[in-house]
């Protein structure tokens, strides 16, 4: 029988099933709670995860084109290394513009660190240049060479050094995001089986008399596992909701709130909600499942 | 070939730690049989009720139900057969949380078989039940409950029906009541073993049907004489 065929029959069918195992008030609100506050952490789990994976995907992609050379020169050859830097990075293949800041673009890049009215001009600061790679890529190390010959001031940075720990970083984020979210998975199912445990435990004379009537060890089964399949659903549906409005309920993604504001879900990252309830109640049946014919067999 | 027997015993033994409460037991019940199983209390009556309907297994030897070696039986293949026996227990267990009605119901349930309400009304009103139908089994009296563990029994209409003391604890006007249904039961065909202390139940039955006592004695059971 299939998955599909046999959750069907679990979910649809055979309430009367359901119907002859004693209702469990603590382990019912046990159950619905512990699905609800597992799926609860999942959704930030798998918001943290889908949103680092965003900003690692963002920094391979935005970073991996762009580089900035720097100019560091005395004040009167500034000017001049600018442009025969301009030079050499025009003739370069690989590279499909390179422009240098101006005052007002680099006063912008310091405001967020030195606030507003700074006297940029009283400071030494470097002329930075802007470099955009084409897709066919560049020679790093002989630019870098050409650079030395032609602009002895001028410093290449292909953003490699801080870029790979970043993307580095967001990356292992993302995989703790999906360890958490299994380890959830895996309390949720020993949280389940404990409660499925304890049900059992207390149901000896209904397991007894079932047997006694003449019901299968896949009926007596399956009338535990509905139960805490649906007590498991009915909690982690409400935990989703609960966990979806709280991330949704987050600040706006902005500039300056940076990675913070900008965990949440974007666009289709939503639909992943829909699979906590579902593998909750998946975990819920295969655990309870597990539980009950263990149970029935040592009552054999 | 054609069934010979619902319940064959063959050198069955059984015992509780060191104990041997029955030994080299052999027995057959054909089918259509009426039978009481009769002897002292302890002497091992519901242990031999349990191994014909498969609750124990014998440390040795076989028993068959209906030509079907319970030792090639997996536990689906007990309930199977459990369909096919009605079992009244002496201590009448019951589902609590369900009412008197639900549980007599429960064979047709796990059976997968829709409970009709004029079978149910009906078999409930001949047990005398039909008032305490919506009341849970905690609120029935001892007689009651051996009542209903009988209406539980039958609803199947099984084979075969072992009932272990089931007329005692109730009065004796109750007691040819329910010996009527049991006779009514193995006059359409049906084999019934009966474990009861009551002689006068017997020869009330005797009068009816062509009854065999059982006797347990000295770890083997053996057909009593005609002097009951």
């Amino acid at each position: 029988m299939t998955v599909v065929v046999q959750a069907r029959r679990l979910l649809l069918g055979q309430s009367r099933a359901d119907h002859v195992v004693p209702p469990t008030g603590h382990t019912a609100r046990l159950t619905v709670f512990a699905s609800g506050a597992m799926a609860f952490l999942a959704v930030f789990a798998l918001a943290l995860s889908l949103a680092t994976g965003r900003l690692a995907d963002r920094w391979s992609l935005e970073l991996a084109r762009t580089a900035t050379v720097r100019i560091s020169a005395p004040e009167g050859q500034i000017a001049k290394q600018t442009e025969s830097a301009l030079r050499v990075l025009n003739t370069t293949p690989g590279i499909s513009s390179a422009r240098a800041l101006s005052p007002q673009e680099e006063r912008a890049l310091l405001e967020p660190w030195f606030g507003t009215g700074l006297p940029l001009d009283t400071l030494p600061i470097p002329q930075l240049i802007e470099v955009i790679e084409s897709d066919e890529g560049v020679d790093i190390e002989g630019l870098r060479l050409r650079l030395q010959a032609e602009a002895p001031g001028a410093v290449l940075d292909d953003h490699t050094r801080w870029r790979r720990p970043l993307v580095d970083a967001a990356n292992r984020l993302r995989s703790l995001g999906f360890i958490s979210i299994l380890l959830i998975a895996v309390a949720t199912s020993a949280m389940i089986t404990l409660a499925a445990n304890s049900a059992l435990a207390a149901s000896g004379q209904v397991i007894k008399v079932l047997r006694l009537v003449g019901a299968r060890d896949s009926y007596i089964a399956r009338a535990f596992v509905r139960r805490f399949t649906i007590r498991a659903l009915t909690g982690a549906f409400a935990g989703t909701v609960l966990g979806a409005i709280a991330v949704a309920s987050l600040p706006s993604p902005s500039a300056e709130g940076g990675f913070l504001t900008g965990l949440g879900f974007e666009g289709w990252d939503w639909a992943w909600l829909v699979a906590i309830p579902l593998i909750a109640a998946l975990v819920a049946f295969i655990s309870t499942r597990i539980a009950a014919f263990r149970t029935l067999r040592e009552h054999a | 070939m054609g069934r010979t027997t619902v319940i064959r015993l063959q050198d069955v033994s059984y015992g509780y730690g060191n104990t041997e409460l029955l030994s080299q037991v052999s027995l057959e019940l054909p089918p259509g049989s009426f039978h009481f199983l009769t002897g002292p209390s302890g002497v091992g009556k519901t242990t031999f009720l349990k191994l014909c309907y498969l609750e124990m297994l014998p440390v040795t030897g076989s028993v068959s139900l209906f030509d079907q070696d319970a030792g090639s039986l997996d536990r689906n293949g007990i309930a199977g057969m459990r369909r096919r026996v009605g079992v009244v227990h002496q201590d009448c267990q019951f589902l609590d949380h369900l009412s008197v009605a639900e549980n007599v119901a429960l064979p047709l349930v796990v059976a997968n078989r829709p409970a009709e309400s004029d079978n149910l009304t009906e078999l409930l009103k001949w047990v005398g039940l039909t008032d305490r139908a919506d009341a849970l089994p905690a609120e029935l009296s001892g007689g009651e409950r051996q009542r209903a563990a009988l209406a539980r029994a039958v609803i199947m209409s099984p084979d075969v029906l072992i009932a272990d003391e089931p007329t005692g604890n109730v009065d004796w006007e109750m007691s040819v009541r329910l010996l009527s249904l049991l006779v009514e039961l193995n006059k359409m065909g049906k084999s019934i073993l009966i474990a009861t202390h009551d002689m006068n139940l017997i020869r009330t039955a005797k009068a009816q049907v062509p009854a065999r006592v059982l006797r347990i004695s000295n770890r083997n059971v053996q057909l009593a004489g005609a002097e009951l």
